[in-house]
């Protein structure tokens, strides 16, 4: 049972990238490929931060009516996933941007289409 | 606890199997911020309050917004692939 | 074809990664049970167990963001700057939409219900930014609820919307104002984004030096920017 619990955040974690990164690679159309990014991004946030977590661990609050003797979990990642959450959204909405102008211009999202018109 | 975690994250495994397999791209999008939603929920889990609020209010709030306004400006279907 | 052949290549990567979580299983390594066990939260223990000394905040994600690791929030507002001005130049450039009818507006009842719950939602983001050292919370956090009020607002009452050329001047205005917080901590004391201001007694509203200004400044700069974001992608209104 304590294998479960030791490794039941990571397989999760892993999970949800393998499926991001199929839907990156076999899926043609352009909103559905961003969704994909998407899905690796929140996948590897999960990981970094169940890397930093303690088991019986407390949240990095120091409070008035704090627990005393349970140690704190690891702020670091806590303070890298803020900063990784906020990045991919702007990534989305830049990969975004783009698939609007190109709907624009070829008038499908296709792309195995807009490789063909390229010729 | 432990068994509410499993079911935790096995929900979020469905939906993005799901984001994946929907044709319809706003399905796709939903399926998407329901990831999001069970993401910040196993944060709270982790003890971690500050990620859960950012992934809650970002991953499930704006990103499905310029997801929608982007399929707006665009098509709402998948097309139905061409042989390889 | 290419879906058979990516599964293969997923495949191969999720049999790589479960053997990674087995770990070695020999040598001195092999009693070791779950991945990164042992080795990890070194350095955490260092902030976790001086933060509260050294920067008076009770927040110490909030501490380890703005004092430890300042200078890698100014790399992130860097970078989130430059999304939001690629963002801009790609869609505004070139023809205008062509594309058939106008959306209809909201109704009445939505458009009023828009009307008064957007300054509810500032004045809720308002304050997770502003408490962010004392309670879970933060810039970042608070900027994006504010960025959620500006969804609201491009959804049911377009028509009030804040003008545009207001929300770029806040916008760089507080970016700016996160750099000469950090040179006024230069020449102040030697080094970039040093802690000026005194640390006060803790949990007080005025207290942990520099981390409430810097943070309201975060807040204000993610919340216009990711509004003006929103605004870019909802299409022109002129």
């Amino acid at each position: 049972m304590s294998f479960v619990a030791d490794y039941l955040h990571y397989t999760g974690c892993f999970g949800l990238v393998l499926i991001g990164l199929y839907i990156v690679l076999v899926k043609s159309n352009l909103i559905k490929i961003v969704i994909g990014i998407n899905l690796i991004d929140t996948g590897v946030n999960l990981f970094l931060v169940s890397v930093g977590y303690i088991q019986m661990g407390t949240a990095p609050i120091f409070s008035e009516a704090q627990a005393a003797g349970r140690e704190m979990v690891d702020p670091v990642p806590q303070a890298l996933v803020l900063t990784a959450i906020v990045i991919g959204v702007s990534v989305a909405a830049l990969a975004l941007s783009v698939a609007v102008r190109l709907y624009e211009h070829y008038g499908t999202l296709d792309l195995s289409r807009v490789r063909e018109l390229k010729w | 606890m432990i068994v509410f975690q499993i079911v935790l994250l096995a929900v979020m495994l469905v939906a993005a199997i799901s984001a994946a397999v929907f044709k319809d791209l706003m399905n796709a999008v939903i399926a998407c911020a329901l990831v999001s939603l069970v993401a910040a929920i196993i944060f709270y889990f982790l003890q971690a309050p500050d990620v859960a609020m950012a992934e809650a209010s970002i991953g499930a709030g704006l990103t499905t917004g310029i997801f929608i306004f982007a399929i707006r400006r665009t098509a709402r279907r998948e097309e139905d692939e061409t042989s390889p | 074809m290419k879906q058979a052949l990516s599964l293969a290549v997923l495949l191969l990567l999720a049999v790589g990664l479960a053997s990674a979580l087995r770990g070695p299983s020999v040598g001195a390594e092999a009693n070791r049970t779950a991945l990164f066990d042992d080795q990890k939260v070194n350095f955490g223990r260092r902030y976790t167990s001086r933060a509260r000394e050294e920067t008076g905040a009770p927040n110490v994600v909030a501490s380890v963001v703005v004092t430890y690791r300042g200078l890698d929030t100014l790399g992130e507002v860097a970078v989130l700057f430059i999304a939001a001005t690629g963002l801009a130049t790609l869609l505004h450039t070139g023809r205008q939409r062509v594309s058939g009818t106008a959306p209809e507006g909201a109704s009445l009842i939505v458009f009023t219900g828009c009307r008064f719950i957007f300054p509810l939602i500032l004045l809720f983001g308002a304050y997770i930014f502003v408490h962010g050292h004392l309670t879970p919370g933060g810039g970042f956090q608070g900027g994006a609820i504010v960025a959620s009020g500006f969804l609201l607002v491009y959804l049911g009452c377009r028509d009030r919307e804040p003008s545009r050329r207001r929300l770029n001047a806040l916008e760089s205005l507080s970016g700016l104002a996160f750099v000469v917080i950090g040179l006024i901590g230069l020449a102040a004391g030697g080094s970039f984004l040093l802690d000026f201001l005194p640390k006060g007694s803790l949990y007080a509203l005025f207290s942990a030096g520099i981390i409430p200004l810097v943070y309201v400044f975060i807040g204000f700069k993610v919340g216009s920017e990711l509004g003006g974001i929103l605004g870019d992608l909802s299409g022109a209104r002129r």
